[in-house]
């Protein structure tokens, strides 16, 4: 269990503040929400320049909390978020069971396989799940379910949109490494399939070998590695966990730019995003959790700003009305990034701009210019309604 | 007649005074990236002034006389108090963390600026300098709008989605009031006793009727060729019979014209990209909107409702006032 006891006191002064405010005749509504993480070992990194901060996520759907705690003090709605982390190897589906017994609303943070184990299990029906954390396709296609929404972006469109500014930039020439673990090769495949979808080339594939520690040899080996490929605008790197990608920018063989895991990027979000008011979220956010603001705070951001949203004007708290309000054309989130925030009402997938980003600044927000589609531009990015295999939200 | 009065200044700075000093009059543009401000003449439809500001310059407007130019400089944390005529700083106001827009009283004295990283409302007194009250609102308040009579100051809350309305005596809330995703605007209306919020990602305007704070109508926008969720209002003015509004739909790239008694829209006028704020020539004939992206200023012909000409300024132009 994690505690941050400034949240609490927070909210206890907002609380007084609006107490003294006339409020119109609403119902006093009260809506719990859990947060359930599973624990997982991180794999060992070559480098620990960027440790994963304890409270990711978590940190999100506090700040969002905060926000819509202040809508909900106006109108008589109280909203409470109990965070639950499961330690590696501990009873996930029991602690999941405990949470769905008190909270009709979950965020769920945890791989893949935990988030079906979660969605599936009978105290979890006609609840209101959301992942938060897990990227992977199969949870939008054959896999999904229909309590299970998606804030978290598929890993699809952070290629596509990817795959959209090297389209756009003519850089249709690239080449891929590919690291040693089941993220990496799985990753390696969702870049492949969005260079086919929007006419990027990959010339060359190699896998990543390396045993020793690269931080004293990437001068050395990195060029010699990277000799072999054909020539190319652009080097991709499959590496999810974050273990060698960024060792391999400015050391190769041919001067080229670095993209997928690493150097150009999309992300659901990143610290560099400024637009579109993102500023004031990166302000509260930092102002809160003295670190910068990530793709899967933003996930839990978002998630909870929908319960809120579904909330504020359904006016109800059973799950099955903010599911279906949430699902349909009147829902429209604030998401900071130019456009309403939407969800997919195929796959439960949040449907969001993306933003393709380096270190320094944001490049694109994708979808870019040019990408058309025949009912939203967004949905370039990820699986359309055509080519998912998801029935659980019908037709 | 003095309610005619108030109410032009409060929709449209320093709008009408018999005491115009410039035969044609100034369009002031806030530079948001550029930390100044462009003064484009009228007539000319050039620029002939760039001011330095500080930081973040968004939200501008005249005194009553023309005297003042009132800035927020969002990232200096400061309102700034010009001489339009030196175009010197003369001093700083006490404004609260990162003002963003505000509305000057129709006695000419009390300022009330929205606090967008810190949600609340702070009034200042203008000749004291001193802040008179902080009133807390929902997060992220940005538009602000004052009642013809001064009596009721309304803020509207970005994420709260809220336009909270503000007893000017008391200083209090004294009713809340749910509109569309993000709201952005707010204006009074006289002859109708109406407000209209513009809500940026919700794609609407909320009308209201100030006596009871109802919910009279939604006005909706729809361009064909472009998506709906780029259309999204921001800054909207009434022209001074309050029978037409122009509405600024940023990414969209226009401006709708909405006739104000139907509110149906009737006109969709091409500008540059994202278009945020604008003002009327003194003369209400011509209308200067500013292009965030584009970094330039469109001018509009009132009467024709075409677009005439597109003037380079700054980087980011985002708040426009007239001066007479």
């Amino acid at each position: 269990m994690i505690y941050h006891p400034t949240k609490a006191g927070r909210n206890a002064c907002l609380a007084l503040v609006f107490a003294s405010c006339t409020m119109p005749a609403q119902a006093d509504l009260s809506i719990a929400m859990t947060y359930l993480r599973q624990e997982v070992e991180a794999p060992p990194v070559l480098s620990n320049l960027d440790p994963i901060p304890e409270d990711r996520g978590i940190a999100g759907a506090e700040v969002a909390l905060a926000d819509t705690r202040t809508t909900g003090q106006f109108l008589g709605h109280d909203y409470q978020l109990e965070v639950v982390s499961v330690p590696p190897g501990d009873d996930l589906a029991g602690a999941a069971k405990a949470a769905l017994a008190s909270s009709r609303i979950l965020l769920v943070d945890a791989p893949t396989a935990d988030v079906l184990t979660v969605a599936d299990l009978p105290e979890a029906q006609g609840a209101l799940l959301f992942n938060v954390s897990s990227g992977a396709r199969t949870l939008r296609d054959a896999e999904c379910r229909a309590n299970l929404l998606h804030t978290v972006a598929e890993d699809a469109m952070r290629t596509d949109a990817l795959m959209q500014v090297l389209a756009a930039r003519r850089w249709t020439r690239t080449v891929m490494i590919i690291g040693p673990r089941d993220e990496d090769r799985a990753f390696a495949e969702t870049l492949r399939a969005s260079a086919l979808k929007y006419g990027v080339e990959i010339l060359a594939e190699k896998d990543w070998t390396f045993e020793t520690d690269l931080r004293r040899s990437t001068s050395a080996e990195i060029p010699l590695f990277t000799q072999d490929f054909p020539d190319h605008d652009v080097l991709l790197i499959a590496d999810e966990t974050d273990d060698f990608a960024r060792y391999v920018q400015h050391n190769t063989w041919l001067p080229r730019p670095v993209a997928g895991s690493d150097g150009l990027h999309g992300e659901g979000w990143a610290p560099v995003l400024e637009q579109w008011g993102a500023v004031q979220l990166q302000n509260r956010f930092e102002k809160y959790a003295g670190r910068n603001m990530g793709a899967r705070d933003y996930a839990a951001w978002a998630a909870v700003r929908s319960v809120g949203e579904a909330v504020t004007r359904s006016q109800s708290d059973d799950p099955a009305v903010l599911r279906a309000y949430i699902l349909s054309d009147a829902f429209a989130l604030d998401g900071f990034k130019g456009r309403s925030l939407s969800f997919r009402d195929w796959n439960g997938q949040l449907r969001q701009p993306m933003a393709v980003v380096n270190a320094r600044a944001l490049v694109e927000l994708a979808p870019l210019d040019g990408y058309l589609h025949q009912t939203n531009e967004t949905d370039s990015l990820g699986l359309d309604r055509g080519e998912s295999a998801c029935t659980a939200f019908g037709d | 007649m003095r309610l005619a009065a108030i109410l032009l200044i409060t929709t449209l700075p320093v709008a009408a005074l018999p005491t115009a000093t410039h035969a044609a009059g100034e369009i002031w543009v806030t530079n948001e990236k550029d930390d100044t401000i462009s003064v484009i003449d009228v007539e000319t439809r050039q620029v002939v002034r760039t001011i330095e500001t500080g930081e973040r310059p968004r939200g501008i407007t005249f005194n009553s006389d023309g005297s003042r130019l009132y800035i927020c400089a969002s990232d200096s944390d400061a309102v700034q108090v010009m001489d339009p005529a030196t175009g010197e700083i003369l001093h700083d106001l006490p404004s609260g963390d990162d003002p963003e827009q505000f509305v000057l009283a129709p006695d000419d004295r009390h300022l009330w600026i929205a606090n967008e990283d810190d949600a609340v409302t702070t009034v200042v007194d203008v000749e004291t300098r001193k802040v008179v009250a902080q009133i807390n609102v929902g997060i992220e308040p940005e538009g602000m709008a004052v009642s013809p009579d001064g009596k009721i100051v309304v803020t509207t809350s970005e994420t709260t989605n809220m336009a909270h309305w503000i007893d000017t005596g008391k200083k209090e809330i004294f009713a809340n009031t749910l509109v569309d995703s993000r709201p952005r605007h707010a204006e009074f209306t006289k002859t109708s006793n109406e407000l209209w919020v513009s809500s940026e990602i919700g794609g609407t305007i909320t009308v209201f009727d100030v006596a009871t704070q109802a919910e009279k109508a939604k006005v909706r926008f729809e361009i064909a060729g472009v998506n709906a969720d780029l259309l999204q209002p921001v800054g909207f003015k009434f022209t001074p019979d309050e029978k037409t509004v122009f509405v600024a739909l940023g990414p969209a790239n226009h401006v709708a014209v909405v006739n104000a008694e139907t509110y149906e829209v009737e006109d969709y006028i091409l500008v540059g990209r994202r278009v945020w704020h604008m003002a009327f020539s003194p003369d209400f004939t011509q209308l200067f909107t500013t292009n965030g992206v584009s970094g330039d200023v469109t001018v509009i012909d009132v009467a024709s409702r075409q677009p005439l000409e597109s003037i380079k300024v700054g980087r980011f132009p985002w708040g426009a006032a007239t001066r007479f």
